[in-house]
């Protein structure tokens, strides 16, 4: 049985308008998230996956920030359309966030389990008294792994690995149906990351949250993910199950690309495959296909026309090289 | 195998601090070959960029030695630290904060030629600085542009410019493709491989990220808190780990392969412990899967247990 749709996002643009120029972050994407299930947002920097998840909880900057059209569905209600109120109550409620920075998220000057007792205080739709809440808090900070006697300590007094544990302990002290991670283990070192990752694996069964998992790293997404969108420059260049992703015989060559720039652990190379060119400027980008100017199998058409997705089962490709095919 | 260019015996650096005496670098012996990479790896803070810096005398060692071509240059000083600063030289991590935003590519890259007087004269230096952009490939029409002005990756190159500007035969990299994008470190990391093939380079390649420096060296130190723990080839060190610390690291690495109903990876508990007073021992003890009685009390000697495969831990003594 397929589970039910949680998020649905629908051909959203995001865009940062400033006086001097007009950034294109976010480009047309769509995609699903269906309950407990994980999706992995892969890219490199500046493809789009911070704004994508700033937009679906309408947390982009209120100045320059746009998003010119598109729709969020989160549990049947377009959170484009919804009010301060709603919106109030589905941050840190229905859907939780975690950053790269943990300090992003923590207070300085408030001891850590104070700061948990203020996010369940927040939400407080079951009505807990002080005293539940206290016990809650200690539940929450032995759930991942903090003992419960050091929640008077203030965030610096913890490592960075615990700090972001603290981190993951607030979004999760309410349940969130959605967890959205990005890049939550970037500045952690691989043991303290691998401790983190293990935690959100082991919450995410227990909790049964589904996760929009943001990451640069395609160790990360097999190890944690159901379902991967690749992204460049602001648009879903690929997106299938992990079996597609990293088993499937047809790729997006800029996949194809990402998978041969990183060194293998169990396999010598003499020389690493590089993708030629940078990224474009997203303040003006190429016509057709976006990658094409990096491209190795570019075609005439390729520089002309936006391509046309390619879908074979769960597996989309959004390149001019399967366009006439059909499966 | 040959003489190695650099060699520490017993090399301690240790930072007096509020709290009491930080061991940054805690007797570390290890040797460099010439042409190889030496590859060093380790948690945040376990004292590798102290290390590359202590190798080129940009700071004091608290005891121990350091030689270079078989002469012992912490005494040095004057001309002849000047002389050696030739040939030792360092690219950062931080493309962004290393270079001065208000000089052109050009400047910054025939600065170390004119400071050291590699090459004099106006026509020479611009020839020689065109010829190392070339190496380095950075397109000519770049020459006049500020460096704040570019991406990390060609800011990267303009690092790795400036180093080779003076001809050294020894470069540090210290995290030099940390922050940069895959596609962008792939381009680097060939960079680096393809100048020590053509030029007979030395280098000692600093990184937290495991497979990178597995591609790019040939031997590698594994450090934890201020020591090496172990020391053996890349090949062999992936392929048979011994010390604790080094399996747990290994084991620690996401791979990017398909592995559903996974089986829970043991993750190692616990985090770094304090560099200040260490007590003696192994630092690893309190969160080692494997630990004893003996693994505390004294410090345990780096030994080969096999050949050119050290480690320090009571298991193989
Ligand atoms: N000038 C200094 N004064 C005092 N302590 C220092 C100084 N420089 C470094 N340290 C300390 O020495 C230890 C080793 O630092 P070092 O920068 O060498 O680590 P590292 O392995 O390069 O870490 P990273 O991966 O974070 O770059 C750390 O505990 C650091 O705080
Ligand atoms: N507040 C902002 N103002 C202007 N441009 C921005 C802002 N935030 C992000 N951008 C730009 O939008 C693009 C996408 O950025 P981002 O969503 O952060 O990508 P990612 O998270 O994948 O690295 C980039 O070109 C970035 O420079
Ligand atoms: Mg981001
Ligand atoms: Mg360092």
């Amino acid at each position: 049985m397929v589970a039910k749709e949680l998020l649905r996002v629908e051909d959203l643009y995001v865009m940062y308008k400033t006086d001097m120029e007009e950034v294109h972050a976010v480009n047309g994407i769509s995609f699903t998230i269906r309950e407990q299930e994980t999706l992995g947002l892969v890219g490199e920097t500046g493809a789009g996956k911070t704004s994508t998840a700033l937009a679906i909880l309408r947390l982009l900057p209120d100045r320059t920030g746009r998003i010119p059209s598109g729709n969020i569905w989160f549990q049947g209600k377009n959170i484009l359309e919804m009010d301060h109120e709603e919106l109030r109550r589905l941050r840190g409620g229905d859907i939780a966030m975690i950053f790269q920075d943990p300090m992003t998220s923590l207070n300085p000057v408030i001891p850590v389990g104070q700061q948990i007792a203020e996010a369940l205080l927040l939400h407080n739709e079951e009505g807990l008294t002080r005293e539940q809440i206290e016990d809650r808090v200690d539940e929450t900070l032995e759930l991942v792994g903090i003992p419960s006697s050091r929640k008077n300590e203030y965030p610096h007094q913890f490592s960075g690995g615990m700090k972001q544990r603290v981190v993951i302990a607030i979004a999760l002290s309410c349940n969130p149906r959605l967890l959205i991670a990005d890049e939550p283990t970037t500045a952690l070192d691989v043991t303290i990351q691998a401790q983190v990752l293990a935690l959100i694996n082991e919450l995410k069964e227990k909790l049964k949250t589904a996760v929009l998992m943001i990451t640069h790293d395609l160790g990360i997404i097999a190890e944690t993910c159901d379902k991967v969108a690749v992204m460049y420059a602001g648009e879903i260049i690929e997106y299938g199950t992990v079996e597609d992703i990293f088993e499937a015989d047809k790729h997006h060559p800029y996949t194809v690309g990402l998978f041969g720039a990183i060194p293998k652990i169990h396999e010598e190379t003499d020389r690493l495959e590089q993708i030629e060119g940078l990224m474009p400027d997203p303040t003006d980008l190429p016509p057709g296909c976006k990658f094409h100017p990096r491209c190795k199998h570019c075609m005439p058409v390729c520089r002309e026309k936006e391509p046309p997705v390619f879908q074979e089962g769960d597996h989309l490709l959004k390149c001019h090289l399967f366009g006439n095919s059909s499966g | 195998m040959s003489e190695p260019l650099i060699k520490t015996v017993h090399l301690k650096k240790y930072f007096e601090t509020s709290r009491g005496l930080l061991h940054a670098v805690d007797d570390v012996n290890m040797s460099i070959f010439p042409g190889r990479t030496l590859g060093v790896v380790g948690e945040s803070g376990c004292g590798k960029s102290t290390l590359g810096r202590l190798l080129l005398r940009l700071i004091e060692p608290t005891s121990g030695q350091i030689f270079f071509e078989g002469e012992d240059i912490v005494q040095y000083g004057g001309i002849k630290l000047r002389d050696l600063r030739k040939k030792m030289q360092i690219i950062f991590q931080d493309p962004y904060s290393s270079l001065d935003p208000r000089m052109t590519v050009s400047e910054i890259i025939s600065e170390p030629l004119i400071v050291t007087k590699t090459v004099t004269g106006k026509k020479a230096i611009a020839e020689e600085t065109a010829r190392l952009m070339e190496v380095v490939g950075l397109a000519e029409r770049l020459v006049n542009a500020y460096s704040h002005e570019l991406d990390g990756g060609r800011r990267q190159r303009i690092g790795v410019a400036r180093a080779l500007a003076v001809k050294p035969k020894f470069i540090v990299c210290d995290e030099p493709v940390s922050a940069l994008d895959v596609s962008i470190q792939a381009q680097i990391l060939n960079l680096l491989m393809d100048l020590q093939r053509d030029m007979g380079l030395t280098y000692m390649f600093i990184t937290h990220d495991l497979s990178v420096v597995k591609h790019i060296s040939h031997d590698i130190v594994v450090m934890y808190l201020g020591q090496n723990v172990e020391i053996a080839s890349s090949s062999e060190l992936f392929r048979k780990p011994l010390h604790p610390y080094t399996q747990a690291l290994l084991a620690s690495i996401p791979l990017p392969k398909v592995n559903r109903g996974k089986i829970k990876r043991d993750v190692i508990r616990g985090e770094l412990s304090s560099p200040i007073d260490p007590k003696p021992g192994c630092r690893f003890a309190p969160r080692c899967p494997e630990k004893r009685d003996d693994c505390v009390g004294q410090d345990i000697p780096l030994i080969e247990y096999s050949p050119n495969h050290f480690v320090s831990c009571v298991k193989y003594m």
